[in-house]
């Protein structure tokens, strides 16, 4: 056991194995990539839908479907599959399978975030004379930021997460360094695994930790009591 | 790990999406990684059950132990299941232990504030009436508060039900996945998309199967709760 804990600090503390080619920090750069690819592509399709039935006040249903149906698909079914469609392997395949994990917490958000805005608010500004258009982009998007700026940060989280798993289908980021360790074995791998472990549950919880305070430095100060 | 991506030139393989013969053939695999899914999924929900909710209670009575319990399970949950098997299985083992221990703890959060908000969601005025009819202390928790925080907790439940089901299919690194295993192997050997997409299914359908199964048991358990959901 002491052993693994070693090999794991000597993996950890060999520069080589951060700077190699494939290594460490190209690793976390393609990590970051796809993630960001994904997060990107979740926003494209469930922003605008999201917001759109927030202020037509319809499809909440949809909104808990999406995210009861997407919690059974396995995210490693997922990956497997998709490179076999037209799609092709690598960044193609895994940025849109990624992407499906972003979508629920970021569509929900979108939905409720502008669905639950102050009523009085939304009033007030009809009264004024805005139009419906206007009405969204000048009252509710602005009073639905807390809540897209928190479902942006779970989805960010989640797919960060779950880019791991990439790695089993040849689509790279830092879960390589974890199956590399498991083909290799548990007596010479072993270290490998544990260090990869760290790193990648490091990067998970630093990530949520950034996003929470970028969450609420974006997040006007008015609302900010409020959230 | 490093095998040969000889991906581009097999994925034009011709393999149909399903086959029966496939289904036929390998009935035997098919049936083994069912059970052994099935097998994990119970033993995760059973141990996370019994964890999660007495911490859920624990958090709920003890209001200085509520932000610890909160952020502990918080960080269980946002390390990702691949990272926590990887932390574990050097000192569990390649063994259904280390999955067992993993998937627990990635449940725990999830239970663990569906009983929290369920038994804050207890109104204070059938509280109040309780304790005038002389309820205090456990018989308070076990016949007024719990069963009326029962929803909430089945609902905690069905979600982390699911999500293990689909959580299983990882354990494939460590050779204990269930249908993750034939999901993993399919990739591997020749991209051979039955197998593939017939553990797929079967995994989806798994995780539904689940889910309205413990509806149903929530149902039974909450009998008052018939009317008002109609």
């Amino acid at each position: 056991m002491s052993d693994t804990l070693e090999q794991a600090l000597n993996w950890i503390n060999d520069p080589l194995n951060w700077t190699n080619p494939n290594g460490v920090i190209d690793r976390l750069i393609e990590h970051l990539w796809l993630s960001a690819l994904a997060v990107l592509l979740g926003c494209l399709i469930a922003w605008p839908l999201g917001v759109w039935m927030g202020h037509r006040g319809r499809g909440g249903g949809l909104t808990v479907m999406v995210s009861n149906v997407s919690r059974a698909i396995p995210t490693l079914a997922l990956l497997s599959l998709l490179p076999l469609t037209a799609l092709g392997f690598g960044a193609p395949s895994v940025v849109p399978a990624l992407a499906v994990f972003a979508i629920p917490p970021l569509l929900a958000t979108a939905y409720t975030g502008v669905r639950e805005c102050d009523p009085a608010a939304r009033d007030a500004a009809r009264g004024m004379g805005l139009s419906g258009a206007q009405v969204l982009w000048r009252v509710e998007l602005p009073l639905a930021v807390p809540q897209m700026a928190a479902g942006f940060r779970t989805a960010s989280v989640q797919v960060v997460a779950t880019a791991t798993l990439a790695a089993l289908v040849n689509g790279g980021g830092l879960g390589v360094i974890i199956s590399q360790g498991f083909g290799l074995g548990m007596s010479v791998g072993g270290g490998q695994i544990l260090a990869g472990g760290v790193l990648v549950a490091g990067l998970a919880l630093l990530i949520e930790g950034l996003l929470a305070v970028l969450e609420k430095l974006l997040t006007p100060r008015a609302l900010n009591n409020r959230a | 790990m490093s095998f040969p991506v000889a991906g581009h030139a097999l994925a034009a393989n011709s393999d149909p999406w399903f086959t029966w013969s496939y289904v036929r053939n390998n009935a035997d695999a098919l049936g083994a990684a069912f059970t052994e899914h099935v097998t994990l999924t119970a033993l995760t929900m059973l141990f996370a059950a019994l964890l999660a909710v007495p911490l859920g209670v624990l958090a709920y009575k003890a209001r200085w132990l509520t932000a610890p319990i909160l952020a502990l399970s918080g960080v269980l949950y946002t390390v990702p299941s691949l990272a926590l098997f990887a932390l574990l299985a050097p000192f569990l083992g390649l063994t259904m232990t280390t999955v067992l221990v993993g998937l627990v703890m990635y449940a725990l959060l999830i239970i663990v504030r569906g009983t929290l908000t369920g038994l804050r969601q207890v109104p204070e005025e059938v509280r109040d009436a309780a304790r005038g009819m002389g309820y205090g202390g456990m018989r308070m928790l076990t016949r007024i508060e719990l069963p009326l925080a029962m929803p909430s907790i089945l609902t905690g439940l069905r979600i982390a039900a699911v999500s293990t089901v689909a959580l299983v299919t990882v354990g494939a690194v460590l050779g204990k996945g269930g249908l993750g295993g034939l999901i993993l192997s399919g990739f591997r050997n020749n991209l051979y998309k039955p197998q593939i997409l017939t553990a797929t299914v079967l995994c989806v359908a798994l995780a539904l199967v689940c889910d309205v199964l413990l509806a149903w048991a929530g149902r039974l358990l909450t009998p008052w709760t018939k009317g008002a959901r109609a």
